[in-house]
């Protein structure tokens, strides 16, 4: 699979990240040298295998129902380049 | 001097008051004012918090405690988050970004009475292995080549400013992650240890997450032993993270005089990677050697998917990322750049944040999970990690630990190595087979190349099973006699 | 499939069918959050419920929530759905300004419910059963405002990772009827066993409507999603807009495409949402800070031992033991409070009368005054104390009506109002005897109609003994004493 100019533009945009008309030549060019190098796996024989999704071989523990955490919107907040109020501010979205 | 001490060492000096904690601080605060701007490995110098620890140090030493990491001044690789102090993650998307939480792993550290010198520089969320993706500067490592001088030699990455300050002596010890080899491999380059320990012994809550099923935290030292003190404060089960372990922690520093007597030890036949240098095949026999003079049985094993270790890795971890670093979007933290609308804030702030591997990373990410793509990228990818697993698996079933290099190469120059970033990724060929599936691996220094520069053996454990790994480690440690200087050290440096 | 209520749109060339599901997202009644500590109350100060783990700050992990947990399995339950011993966490990717960490915990491809149904009741007794696909446990975004300034949305994340179930119904409802039947009987149930208090207003019980139209007999076409509605009216509303809209693409020779679309209730209208555009690449993985979901089998087992008693079982005992008609016990067991009512009210009583009096007197008199079932002004055992006395012939029916209105106007018991009144029935034959033969003697013309064949006269002099008598003369003497008298006994 070799990626096109308009796929890179794609993924860009799925992941939000502003990239020039400039820049995706080069782009489209690194990312399909690692993507042909890792065709590689296409060579492993799969068949039968279960997915292995982490390397914690365990189940997962549950807490108890308490509230432990919140109460401190000033400590939420403290990092947050525009605040008004209790509130983190972005430019208005339109649904 | 002070600066040249191992931490054992320091410690024992400091329980009989051979010297005081703000001395042992304050030599190292003073070695990373000369050497920090030529090493560059610290992002943020905390000497002001860290002689205010060690004056409590020394009152506490006074009254009698003895927790373990009394008085001794560790650098903190700048991906934990630290109550207060700045954390970059290498990245210009943090900002300004100071957590109001202290990482469990760093919070063990302080319980166990560490000081903290500093933040450690890396790459850019921990992607690279050369420690020149990162926002504040690349880190020079401390070791010069003989033949040409002049090269500045990278440290290796991820925690390259952990390693290089460890190897250059502005710190006793530091904290490391290693998600494909982002300890072992810098610890390799900068002839020290370091160690990986299996996924869940340390928490990973507090740490700036890159690949939350690989990453895992470490520790690097100038010994083994070292290493094994270090790491038995930060592991432990922290019920904050549902990957953490549930297990008691052992005391690795006992396994270290274990021994290697009677122990099997494997040697994959694939890590006989093609071009890899002779120096290497020779050090690497050596230790299988040494290991066999010590009363260890040498036994040949086959971990045949070790080849597909690296493609794996290299769409598991960009996937991960690419979901783990939605979260820097210019809201709630760190960098923003305006845009018109949501979307060009979003887009602004993240083409300004990210740097070009992050960026290249992210996309990869995003390409093997999106539509269309995933059955043929990711998914096929956990399969094959499945049969990485269950190579570990089987060859577990026959030896104890197994002996491998922990790089392809000695430490390279800046600007080597950079065109190609596949190039720069098979850097980790050897270490990332140990991440994919979970298992203990450490890189021990066991020689010098023919250009006078520190090459590392890797020994890989079976799940939680660290201590067999620092027995074999502290074994070649002792056989090896390693005792080889970096060139930019305390007191070197006006000799350079 | 049962027929339902053969509901059907005509369009300017012919009928069309509705096909509807709903998928239902139920916020679980739980202290904490699921994935944090942070408190999940509504209407908390901007801010104040959130963690760092809720606003997405790097190096903070999930934690599940047991509780949270044990609501999805016993609302599993309830739903008679399968429940998954193994199920597992993803993460949707998207980014939104309300959704900090970029992607919202979910469970996609590995639920921890599965395939179950829900009866519904609609218009003439019929029931139907909708096919439930599945219930999963995820994340709930932040709440974005958008009119607090002109050129800004403000966020507020307290809303951010609680509970939600989101309750996939198979495509079987065929009008806006049963879609409304079908959220209003979702809603009791959660209700009954206490995972969510179904609040609509408050968002904690929101849907997204999934419409498509057909010929009869067709196979399903394009199906458009209009999410988040919140109250079953809009929800009933928006499946009529949404059919009629697509039938008016299909009729002009166009071609409905699958979107994200909103009802815009001032306008009765759906429209495209533009938030939405990569809503078909969401990049679902296996969430690598979870581990899979292991339910141990006695667990689940208890939670199903600790299940209320449903409406739908409930309905049928109180139908099969009370005799009860469908109606009428469906009604009855709507809300768990109303249940409740009736079954303290019926215990050891005349079970009919005591639903006639609910479903009559009582529900008119909770109407009348605003109240509610669980703030009602007259209680279970004020009521039945009141139905005692009629058995006991203390009083009459008729009576009884008045002094029910007295109780609700006073709040006082019944015996204190009848002894104040002097309401009590009259049994002494003289007395009855003595209105009769007084009725009698002032209608000599309809005493001589009546025996000569108008018998239907007998509910006259009934009436006018009772009103002689002011209402208390009990029923059953009054009709002995009136036949006596006819009949020429004297
Ligand atoms: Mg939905
Ligand atoms: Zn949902």
């Amino acid at each position: 699979m070799s990626l096109d100019a308009a796929t890179v533009r794609r993924i860009a945009s799925l992941a939000r990240i502003g990239v020039g008309e400039d820049e995706i030549e080069g782009l489209r060019t690194q990312l399909n040298s690692i993507l042909g190098w890792i065709e590689q796996l296409n060579e492993v024989d799969v068949t039968g295998i279960a997915p292995l999704t982490g390397a914690a071989q365990m189940a997962l523990k549950m807490r108890d129902d308490v509230v432990t955490d919140g109460g401190d919107p000033d400590g939420v907040l403290a990092n947050a380049p525009e605040r008004a109020g209790d509130f983190f501010v972005v430019p208005k979205v339109v649904e | 001097m002070l600066t040249d001490l191992t931490l054992a060492v320091a410690r024992a000096g400091l329980a009989r008051r051979d010297f005081s904690a703000t001395e042992l601080t304050q030599a190292h605060v003073d070695a990373v004012e000369a050497l920090n701007p030529t090493l560059n490995a610290l992002i943020t110098v905390t000497a002001d918090q860290a002689l205010a620890q060690a004056r409590a140090a020394d009152a506490a030493l006074a009254s009698g405690d003895d927790r373990p990491l009394l008085g001794l001044p560790l650098a903190i690789k700048d991906l934990f988050c630290t109550k207060g102090v700045r954390t970059t993650a290498g990245s210009r998307i943090l900002g300004p970004f100071v957590p109001p939480y202290e990482s469990t792993v760093t919070a063990n550290l302080l319980r166990d009475g560490a000081v903290f010198l500093g933040k450690a520089n890396l790459d850019e969320f921990a992607m690279g292995s050369s420690n020149m993706t990162s926002a504040y500067g690349a880190v020079v490592n401390p070791w010069k080549r003989r033949q040409d001088a002049d090269a500045v030699l990278v440290p290796g990455g991820s925690s390259g400013g952990s390693a290089a300050a460890v190897a250059g002596r502005i710190a006793l010890g530091a904290t490391g992650t290693d998600t494909g080899g982002s300890i072992r491999q810098p610890a390799s380059f900068c002839g020290i240890a370091g160690i990986k320990p299996t996924y869940g012994r340390c928490s990973r809550w507090g740490i700036v997450a890159f690949a939350s099923s690989l990453d895992q935290a470490g520790p690097f030292a100038r010994t083994v032993e070292d290493c094994a003190i270090l790491l038995r404060s930060m592991a432990g089960h922290d019920p904050k993270d549902s990957t953490s372990a549930d297990r008691p922690v052992p005391d690795f520093a006992a396994a270290c005089a274990r021994g290697v007597r009677g122990l099997r030890i494997g040697v994959p036949r694939e890590y006989r990677a093609d071009g890899m240098p002779g120096e290497i095949e020779a050090l690497w026999q050596q230790g299988l050697a040494w290991l066999r003079a010590e009363g260890a049985e040498i036994v040949d094993v086959s971990l045949p998917h070790t080849k597909y270790g690296l493609a794996t890795y290299y769409i598991v971890a960009p996937a991960e990322a690419s979901s783990n670093l939605a979260r820097y979007d210019g809201v709630r933290f760190g960098l923003r750049a305006d845009g018109g609308d949501l979307r060009e804030l979003y887009e602004h702030t993240r083409a300004e944040g990210f740097g070009e591997e992050v960026r290249r990373r992210v996309l990869i990410g995003t390409y093997v999970l999106s539509a269309g793509y995933y059955d043929a990228y990711y998914l096929r990818a956990q399969k094959v990690r499945a049969l990485i697993l269950r190579d570990f698996t089987d060859a577990f079933a026959q030896v104890d630990a197994l002996l491998t290099p922990t790089a392809p190469s000695a430490a390279f120059a800046q600007g080597e190595n950079m065109d190609d970033p596949v190039a720069m990724y098979l850097n980790d060929v050897f270490t990332v087979p140990a991440s994919m599936a979970g298992v203990p691996a450490m890189s021990v220094p066991a020689g010098l190349d023919g250009n006078g520069l520190p090459l590392g053996l890797q020994i890989i454990g079976r799940p939680f099973d660290e201590e067999t790994v620092f027995a074999v480690a502290a074994a070649i440690e002792r056989a090896a006699g390693f005792d080889a200087l970096p060139a930019i050290r305390p007191g070197a440096v006006a000799a350079e | 499939m049962d027929a339902g209520t053969g509901y059907t749109i005509e369009g300017a060339s012919g009928t069309w069918e509705v096909v509807i599901g709903l998928e239902v997202h139920a916020q679980v009644i739980s202290n904490a959050k699921l994935f944090s500590g942070a408190a999940t109350a509504f209407g908390a100060a901007p801010n104040t419920q959130v963690s760092f783990i809720d606003a997405a700050f790097p190096g903070m992990l999930p934690v599940i929530n047991r509780e949270c947990v044990a609501q999805a399995v016993r609302t599993g339950l309830g739903l008679a759905a399968q429940i998954n011993l193994v199920s597992r966490f993803d993460r949707k990717n998207y980014f939104y300004a309300d959704l900090p960490a970029g992607y919202q915990i979910s469970q996609y491809e590995h639920p921890i419910v599965g395939q179950g149904t829900i009866e519904i009741e609609l218009d003439g007794g019929i029931t139907k059963s909708i096919g439930i696909t599945r219930l999963h446990l995820e994340q709930d975004a932040g709440k974005s405002l958008h009119d607090q300034h002109p050129s800004k949305s403000y966020i507020d994340l307290n809303r951010a990772g609680v509970a939600l179930m989101e309750i996939v119904s198979e495509p079987d409802l065929r009008s806006p009827e049963e879609a409304g039947a079908y959220l209003r009987k979702l809603r009791t149930i959660l209700r009954y066993l206490g995972t969510c208090d179904g609040n609509m207003e408050e968002g904690s019980m929101r849907a997204d409507v999934n419409v498509s139209v057909r010929r009869p007999g067709e196979g399903f076409r394009t199906r458009c999603e209009v999410k988040n509605v919140n109250s079953v009216r809009f929800v009933m509303q928006a499946v009529e807009a949404e059919a009629r809209r697509q039938i008016a693409v299909w009729e002009e020779g166009g071609t409905v495409e699958q979107e994200t679309r909103l009802y815009d209730v001032a306008r009765g209208v759906t429209r495209s949402m533009r938030s939405k555009e990569d809503a078909h690449d969401y990049r679902y993985f296996p969430d690598p800070d979870l581990l899979p979901l292991v339910l141990e089998q006695g667990w689940v087992d208890a939670l199903a031992a600790g299940l209320p008693e449903l409406p739908d079982a409930k309905k049928r005992r109180l139908m099969a033991r009370h005799g009860l008609s469908a109606y009428d016990a469906g009604v009855l067991v709507a809300e768990q409070a109303t249940a409740d009512f009736y079954e303290r009210l019926a215990a050891g009583r005349d079970a009919k009368l005591a639903a006639n009096w609910m479903l009559g007197d009582f529900f008119a008199a909770l109407n009348r005054t605003g109240r509610t079932i669980s703030d009602p002004p007259v209680s279970a055992a004020q009521l039945g104390a009141l139905l005692d006395l009629i058995a006991d012939a203390t009083i009459n029916g008729r009576i009884a009506k008045e002094v029910f209105e007295a109780m609700v106007e006073t709040g006082d018991d019944p015996a204190a109002i009848i002894d104040a009144r002097g309401l009590r029935q009259v049994t002494d034959t003289g007395a009855i005897d003595a209105a009769v033969a007084a009725v009698l003697a002032a209608n000599a013309d309809k005493v001589a109609d009546y025996r000569g064949g108008k018998e239907k006269l007998f509910g006259f002099f009934v009436g006018q003994v009772m009103k002689a008598m002011a209402g208390k003369g009990n029923p059953a003497l009054v009709n002995d004493v009136l036949r006596r008298h006819l009949a020429g006994g004297g």
